[in-house]
């Protein structure tokens, strides 16, 4: 009967040991979610520019301050990683890459490519900033 | 046959014959959204720091415009398409679920529409 506890047992989120498959599986929709928010914030964005100069120049320092700069990233980084594993998705359609060992280096280059993405188009950001 | 029970039909439960048509749909906007959000990145990085006229003449360019429209209006409809399933999966109450699904529905409707129209007025408007 001593075995018998240590036997797994279903998903239970507060005692399950999280995995790479799961925690990706659950950031691909928390990131959905957050770049429907975003979505809002390019609404806000564009109709600021159709509104007038003046909206629009509010609208650039509000996104260009540091709180507007903090979200911005957090998209940025959403944005990369949807895209990302969206694509791994779309190869899971097409019936590619469900062995364990694809799975996690797919994860892993999902993880990867999303971090350097992110970095590069903010290095990139600062570059014409700094041009401008 | 219908297997389906006779209090089931009434409630409007069980399979409304629309998730192929869902499916299909969430996965043709994200093959469209690989090169447009792409795009998108590329041309919001450009415009960092911007002011208005540099903006409108970036959207006078037909292409620009032309990606534009169709980034937010495949955008709002894959975003759209995502949050039917994430509400379908957490709410469960009949009354607040139809509410959050058609919210969604307005509110993609609404951005997509906003976005759309800001565009082609900054592009074509005086």
């Amino acid at each position: 009967m001593a075995t018998q506890q240590q036997r797994p047992l279903s998903p239970h989120l507060m005692i399950y040991r999280p995995q790479m498959t799961s925690v990706l599986s659950i950031t691909h929709r928390f990131t959905g979610v957050a770049l429907s928010f975003g979505a809002l914030v390019l609404t806000y964005w564009l109709t600021s520019a159709a509104y007038g100069p003046e909206a629009f120049t509010r609208a650039q320092a509000v996104l260009g301050s540091w709180f507007g700069r903090l979200v911005l990233f957090a998209l940025t980084f959403s944005l990369f990683f949807h895209f990302c594993n969206g694509i791994r998705h779309l190869a899971w359609d097409a019936g590619w890459g469900f062995e364990m060992n694809r799975l996690r280096a797919t994860g892993w280059l999902v993880v990867a490519a999303s971090v350097l993405l992110t970095l590069a188009s903010w290095l990139a950001a600062y570059a014409v900033a700094a041009g401008a | 046959m219908d297997m389906r029970s006779p209090m089931g039909r009434v409630r409007g439960h069980g399979s409304a014959g629309e998730a192929t048509a869902h499916f299909w749909a969430q996965r043709m906007t994200s093959l469209a959204l690989i090169p447009l959000s792409l795009w998108f990145v590329f041309a919001a990085v450009s415009l960092v720091g911007a002011d208005h006229a540099t903006f409108k003449a970036f959207l006078g360019h037909h292409g620009n415009v032309l990606l534009t429209v169709l980034f937010v209006l495949v955008l709002f409809r894959h975003a759209q398409l995502g949050l039917q399933v994430v509400i379908e999966d957490y709410v469960h109450a009949d009354g607040s679920k139809l509410a959050s699904l058609i919210a969604v529905k307005f509110l993609a409707a609404l951005g997509a529409a906003s976005c759309a129209l800001a565009a082609i007025k900054l592009a074509y408007g005086s």
